[in-house]
C-alpha cells in the first residue's frame, strides 16, 4: 500500500490508499472522511470537488492522490482563519443567505477564495471568469456575485489577508 | 426471496400528486383552513423547562387519510433559555427549515438568536405527511404554527404576571422577554419555563394573533439555520453520511429501462481490487421501486467506480423500452395536423367561433424531456440487522420511503427507520425512493452497513423526467381585436394507452388557462406509447404550459394588432375569484396586479436599442400569481443574451423575505438554464445524455440580473418554490421575438438555431 505525504489544512499527513489513481477527491472523502469537498460529475463540469493545490483552484474529482504527494492542499474544512473566525467569504455566503440547497456552495467558496488571493478586488466580469467552473443548479449565481463583492470589502477593511 | 406485499398506493408516484397539488383534487381544495386545534402541553420531567406540543399538517392530513391528526411538533424552551422548535419536512433547498421556525418564533415574541431548530425523525404514524413537494409546508400550517406560538407566549406571560402579582394584561412580551413596564420589571423566557409548564393551555378563542403590520421578525431577511455547517463543510447530505465498518456500492441498471439481467462477469468483477461481492438482484417488479441490476460492493467509492467500468451484463431487453424520440417527434406532428382523440373540456361553441371570427392562427408548439440533475447524484446509506432496517436518506418523501423500503424487503413499516438528511437539490427527483429500495436489497443480501452511490452518469439515465410533449392551437380573434376561441390539441404520452404520463395532461381541464376566461374553448388530448419513465419536475405540468399557452396568447394579440400587456388584462378581466373559488384558483384581481406591477417595475413600453426587446408572461400555479418581463437582446447571429427578468409576486405575506426571493431568483435562473439549451433524448429506450457535458447548466455569466417584487396581500401565505418558474421560459420566448421577431415554438431554445 503506497503512502502519500501531504499538507493538508496546514498539516503534514501521511496517507495510505490501495491504489495511487483514486481521485484526491475519494480521499479526502472516504479515507479522511473530510466530505465538505463534493462529488457531482466525475468529469471536472461541476465543480462541486473544488479544492487548492498550492493555492490554486482544482477539481479534485480527476487527479490523482499521486500527483498531490509532496503538495499542499486545501479543503473547505481548512479554510477558516487561524483563530477560528470564518474566512470573509464563508462570513459574507452567511450574511447574504447565499445557499438554497448548499451541495455546491464548498466547492464555490473555494473557487471564490483562490480568485481573492489573486485579485483583491475583483470586478463582475473577473467573478464570472474565475466562477466559470462551478455550477449552482439551485440558481444563486447573484447571490454569490454580491457575497464575493461583500467578502473583498471585509477583506480590505481588516487589512490583512483574509 | 420473500414475495413482497403489495401496496400499490405506496408506489404511486400519481397518489403523491394527488397528495401535494391540491389543485388537482376538488375534495381537498379547501384544505387550507385549518380548524382551531387544541394544543396540549406536556410538562415533562420536573425542570426540564417548558414543552408545548403540537399538531401540523392541516386539515388535507386528516381528511385524506386515516392517520388521526396526532401532536406532532413541539416548541421547548428551556430553564437555561433555548427556544427550541421542530421542523418535520425535509429540508432540500427551499428554506423551510428556517422559515417554518420563524412563525412560531414571531408570535411567541422569541429573540431569534434564541431558536435552534431541529429535524424531526421520520414517522408519519406521528409526524403526518413529510414531504417537500407541491409549495404546500407555509400554507398548509400557517394558522397552526402561529396558534402554538400565541400560546407559549400566553403561558409564559401568565408563569410572569402571576409571580409579580399583576394582571396578564399589563405585562408585553419582547425578545424573549416578558416585560412589566410600569414598575420597570422583566423576566427572560428561560426562567419562566419551568412555571409556564404547570399552568393550564389558555382555552380556544383566549389567543390574540398578531396584526401582520406588527410583525418584527416575518417579512425579514433571515439567513438559513444551517448556513454555518454549509459553509464551513460539516457533513449535512446524505452523501457525507458515515457508519463503522461501512462498504461502498454502486448498482448498474438496464441503459432501456425495463431491461433484465441475463447474465454479467461477476466473477471477474469479484476478482477486482476492494471488491467484496458482486451479485444480481432480480427488481421486485416496481420501477419506482426496485429494478433488476448488479450490485458491486467495495471498499471504497472509488473502488467500486472502478469495478462498475469492468462490467459486463447482457441484459434480457424483451421487454425494455424501444422508446425514440426522432420516431416520437415525427408521429406528434402528424397528430398534430389532426383534431384530438379525446376531449377533456369543452365550453361554449368553438366550431361555430373558428366560422365566424374575424382570423384565426394556427401553431404548433414542442417541448422535450428534461432531467432532474439535483447536484448530488442520488445515494443512501443502509443497514439492515436482525431483520430491521436503517436508512440514511437525502428524500423528498421520506414518508412514502418507509413503505417503498417495506415493500422492497417484504417487512412491516415499523422496522424501518429513516434518519432524514439535508437533499442537494430535489426538484421532484427525489419523491420516488428508489435509490432507499435498491440500498436497502444491498445491506440486507451482504448483511452490512453501506453507502450506495449513483455515478451522475447513473443519475442521468435513469431519472424520472419530465415528460416533453407538444401542443396545436388554434385561435381566434374577432373584429373588435379580442381574443374570440382557443381550441387547444395537447399530444402528450401514456404508459398504459389508458391514462397520460404523470404531469403530461391538466389535473383539472376545466380551470386550464384560459378556460374559465372566454366563452369558447376546447381542449383536446391524444397520448402517444411511452415507456421512458416520467415524474414530478419542479412546479409540474406548469413549467411547460405556461411556455405554450402564454406564447401563443402573445401571437394572438400580436396578430390582433394589440399591446401584450393590454390584451393580457382585458383577458383577466374584472376581479374576481374563480373556481373553485379557493386559494388554489386563480384570482383575477391579484393577476391583474401582479402583471401591472411587472410591467411597471421593467419598464414596459419603454424605448429600447434594435435587437433588444421585453417580453411578458403570466401564470398562476401552486397557489401563487406570478408575472415576469424579460429584458433580452438577439443578435444577426441568433446569440441570445438575458439583461435582466423582473418578477412580480403575489404570495400573501413573505415568510422569509430572503428565502422568497431566493426562491424566485433560483426559479427564474432554473428556467432559463431549462429552456435554454437542456434536453434529454432517447434512441432505441437508451438515454443520450448522461454528464453535464451533454446536458449544459447555466453557468454564471450567462445569469440574468432578477429583481423580484412582492404584493403583500393579506391572503394566507402559500408557498415560493415553484410557482415562479413557470412564467420565465414565456417571458424570454415573447421578448425574442420582441427583439427579433422570431416566434420560438421549440424548446429548447438551441433546437431554433439561438446560442447564448
Amino acid at each position: 500500500m503506497p503512502d502519500f505525504h501531504l499538507t493538508l489544512n496546514g498539516k503534514s499527513r501521511i496517507i495510505k490508499v490501495d491504489d495511487g489513481s483514486t481521485p484526491l477527491l475519494w480521499v479526502l472523502r472516504d479515507t479522511l472522511g473530510l466530505v465538505g469537498t463534493k462529488y457531482g460529475c466525475g468529469i471536472a463540469q461541476c465543480g462541486a470537488c473544488t479544492v487548492h493545490l498550492n493555492g490554486a483552484p482544482i477539481r479534485s474529482c480527476l487527479l490523482p492522490v499521486s500527483a498531490v504527494d509532496g503538495e499542499e492542499v486545501l479543503t473547505i474544512e481548512g479554510l477558516a482563519n487561524k483563530d477560528g473566525t470564518l474566512h470573509a467569504l464563508q462570513q459574507a455566503w452567511i450574511d447574504f443567505d447565499v445557499a438554497q440547497c448548499g451541495y455546491c456552495q464548498a466547492g464555490q467558496i473555494m473557487s471564490a477564495a483562490a480568485l481573492l488571493e489573486q485579485n483583491p478586488n475583483p470586478n463582475d466580469m473577473e467573478i464570472e471568469g474565475a466562477m466559470a467552473g462551478n455550477y449552482c443548479r439551485c440558481g444563486t449565481y447573484n447571490r454569490i456575485k454580491a457575497a464575493i463583492h461583500a467578502a473583498a470589502v471585509m477583506i480590505s477593511q481588516r487589512g490583512s489577508g483574509k | 426471496m420473500k414475495k413482497p406485499p403489495v401496496k400499490p398506493v405506496f408506489s404511486s408516484l400519481e397518489a403523491l400528486f394527488d397528495e401535494i397539488d391540491p389543485s388537482g383534487n376538488n375534495s381537498l381544495s379547501t384544505a387550507v383552513k385549518t380548524d382551531r386545534r387544541t394544543f396540549l402541553k406536556i410538562s415533562g420531567a420536573a425542570g426540564a423547562g417548558f414543552v408545548l406540543a403540537f399538531s401540523l399538517g392541516g386539515k388535507v392530513e386528516a381528511a385524506s387519510s386515516k392517520r388521526r391528526a396526532e401532536l406532532n411538533a413541539y416548541i421547548r424552551i428551556s430553564p437555561e433559555g433555548s427556544i427550541f422548535i421542530h421542523s418535520k419536512n425535509p429540508e432540500i433547498g427551499q428554506g423551510i427549515k428556517t422559515a417554518m421556525p420563524m412563525i412560531i418564533a414571531e408570535e411567541l415574541d422569541a429573540d431569534w438568536n434564541d431558536v435552534k431548530v431541529e429535524q424531526s425523525p421520520i414517522n408519519e404514524n406521528i409526524f403526518g405527511r413529510q414531504n417537500a413537494g407541491g409549495s404546500r409546508s407555509i400554507a398548509s400550517n400557517w394558522d397552526t404554527m402561529r396558534e402554538a406560538g400565541a400560546t407559549a407566549r400566553g403561558m409564559l406571560v401568565q408563569a410572569a404576571a402571576d409571580r409579580w402579582r399583576v394582571p396578564a394584561k399589563e405585562c408585553t412580551t419582547e425578545k424573549s422577554f416578558v416585560f412589566h413596564k410600569k414598575t420597570h420589571r422583566k423576566i427572560p423566557y428561560g426562567d419562566l419555563a419551568n412555571e409556564a409548564a404547570r399552568l393550564p393551555v389558555p382555552l380556544d378563542g383566549t389567543l390574540k394573533l398578531k396584526d401582520r403590520r406588527d410583525y418584527k421578525l416575518l417579512g425579514r431577511r433571515i439567513s438559513g439555520v444551517d448556513n454555518y455547517a454549509l459553509v464551513t463543510g460539516q457533513p449535512l447530505f446524505g452523501i457525507d453520511q458515515a457508519l463503522p465498518g461501512m462498504l461502498y456500492a454502486v448498482y448498474e441498471k438496464c441503459p432501456a429501462v425495463g431491461g433484465i439481467v441475463a447474465s454479467a462477469n461477476l466473477d471477474a468483477i469479484r476478482r477486482l481490487p476492494g471488491v467484496k461481492h458482486a451479485f444480481v438482484l432480480p427488481g421486485n417488479g416496481n420501477e419506482q421501486e426496485l429494478l433488476p441490476g448488479v450490485a458491486i460492493v467495495a471498499t471504497s467509492t472509488w473502488a467500486a467506480f472502478q469495478a462498475k467500468k469492468q462490467l459486463n451484463v447482457s441484459w434480457d431487453e424483451s421487454g425494455a423500452s424501444k422508446d425514440s424520440w426522432g420516431e416520437l417527434e415525427k408521429r406528434a406532428q402528424a397528430l398534430g395536423n389532426q383534431p384530438g382523440k379525446e376531449t377533456l373540456y369543452e365550453v361554449g361553441d368553438v366550431d361555430a367561433a373558428i366560422q365566424s371570427s374575424a382570423q384565426s392562427i394556427d401553431s404548433f408548439y414542442s417541448f422535450r424531456f428534461v432531467a432532474h440533475a439535483s447536484l448530488e447524484p442520488q445515494n443512501c446509506t443502509a443497514w439492515y440487522r436482525n431483520g430491521e432496517i436503517q436508512l440514511w436518506a437525502p428524500t423528498q418523501s421520506p414518508g412514502r420511503g418507509l413503505a417503498s423500503v417495506a415493500n422492497t424487503l417484504g417487512i412491516e413499516e415499523d422496522k424501518v427507520t429513516i434518519h432524514q438528511t439535508r437533499a442537494g437539490g430535489g426538484f421532484g427527483r427525489r419523491l420516488v425512493n428508489d435509490p432507499l429500495c435498491e440500498v436497502a436489497a444491498i445491506s440486507r443480501h451482504i448483511k452490512a452497513p453501506v453507502k450506495l452511490q449513483w455515478t451522475r452518469e447513473d443519475d442521468m439515465t435513469h431519472d424520472f423526467y419530465r415528460a416533453g410533449g407538444f401542443h396545436s392551437f388554434k385561435g381566434g380573434i374577432d373584429s373588435a381585436g379580442k381574443l374570440a376561441f382557443w381550441q387547444h390539441h395537447l399530444i402528450t404520452f401514456s404508459h398504459d394507452g389508458e391514462k397520460p404520463v404523470i404531469a403530461g395532461a391538466p389535473r383539472q381541464p376545466a380551470h386550464e388557462f384560459p378556460a374559465q376566461l372566454i366563452g369558447d374553448f376546447r381542449l383536446t388530448q391524444s397520448m402517444l406509447p411511452l415507456k421512458t419513465r416520467c415524474g414530478l419536475w419542479r412546479a409540474p405540468g406548469s413549467n411547460t404550459y405556461a411556455w405554450a399557452l402564454q406564447c401563443f396568447l402573445h401571437e394572438l394579440a400580436v396578430a390582433a394588432g394589440r399591446d401584450h400587456l393590454e390584451f393580457l388584462l382585458e383577458l383577466m378581466g374584472e376581479p374576481t375569484w374563480l373556481p373553485p373559488k379557493n386559494l388554489y384558483g386563480l384570482n383575477t384581481g391579484r393577476a391583474a396586479d401582479v402583471i401591472k406591477l411587472a410591467a411597471e417595475k421593467a419598464g414596459w413600453g419603454k424605448k429600447l436599442a434594435a435587437g433588444r426587446g421585453l417580453g411578458l408572461a403570466f401564470h398562476f400555479s401552486h397557489a401563487g400569481h406570478f408575472a415576469e418581463v424579460a429584458e433580452i437582446s438577439v443578435s444577426e447571429s441568433k446569440k441570445v443574451t438575458v439583461h435582466k427578468v423582473t418578477v412580480a409576486a403575489d404570495i400573501g405575506p413573505v415568510i422569509n423575505l430572503s428565502g422568497a426571493e431566493n426562491q424566485c431568483e433560483g426559479s427564474v435562473i432554473d428556467g432559463l438554464s431549462t429552456m435554454l439549451g437542456l434536453e434529454i433524448t432517447m434512441e432505441n429506450g437508451r438515454i443520450q445524455q448522461s454528464n453535464f457535458d451533454t446536458y449544459p447548466l447555466l453557468r454564471i455569466r450567462n445569469a440574468p440580473t432578477v429583481n423580484v417584487h412582492f404584493i403583500q396581500s393579506d391572503n394566507p401565505p402559500t408557498g415560493a418554490g415553484e410557482p415562479a418558474l413557470p412564467p420565465l421560459a414565456p417571458a424570454v420566448c415573447n421578448a425574442v421575438y420582441a427583439a427579433s421577431g422570431h416566434r420560438v415554438r421549440t424548446l429548447p431554445l438551441t433546437k431554433e438555431g439561438f446560442f447564448t
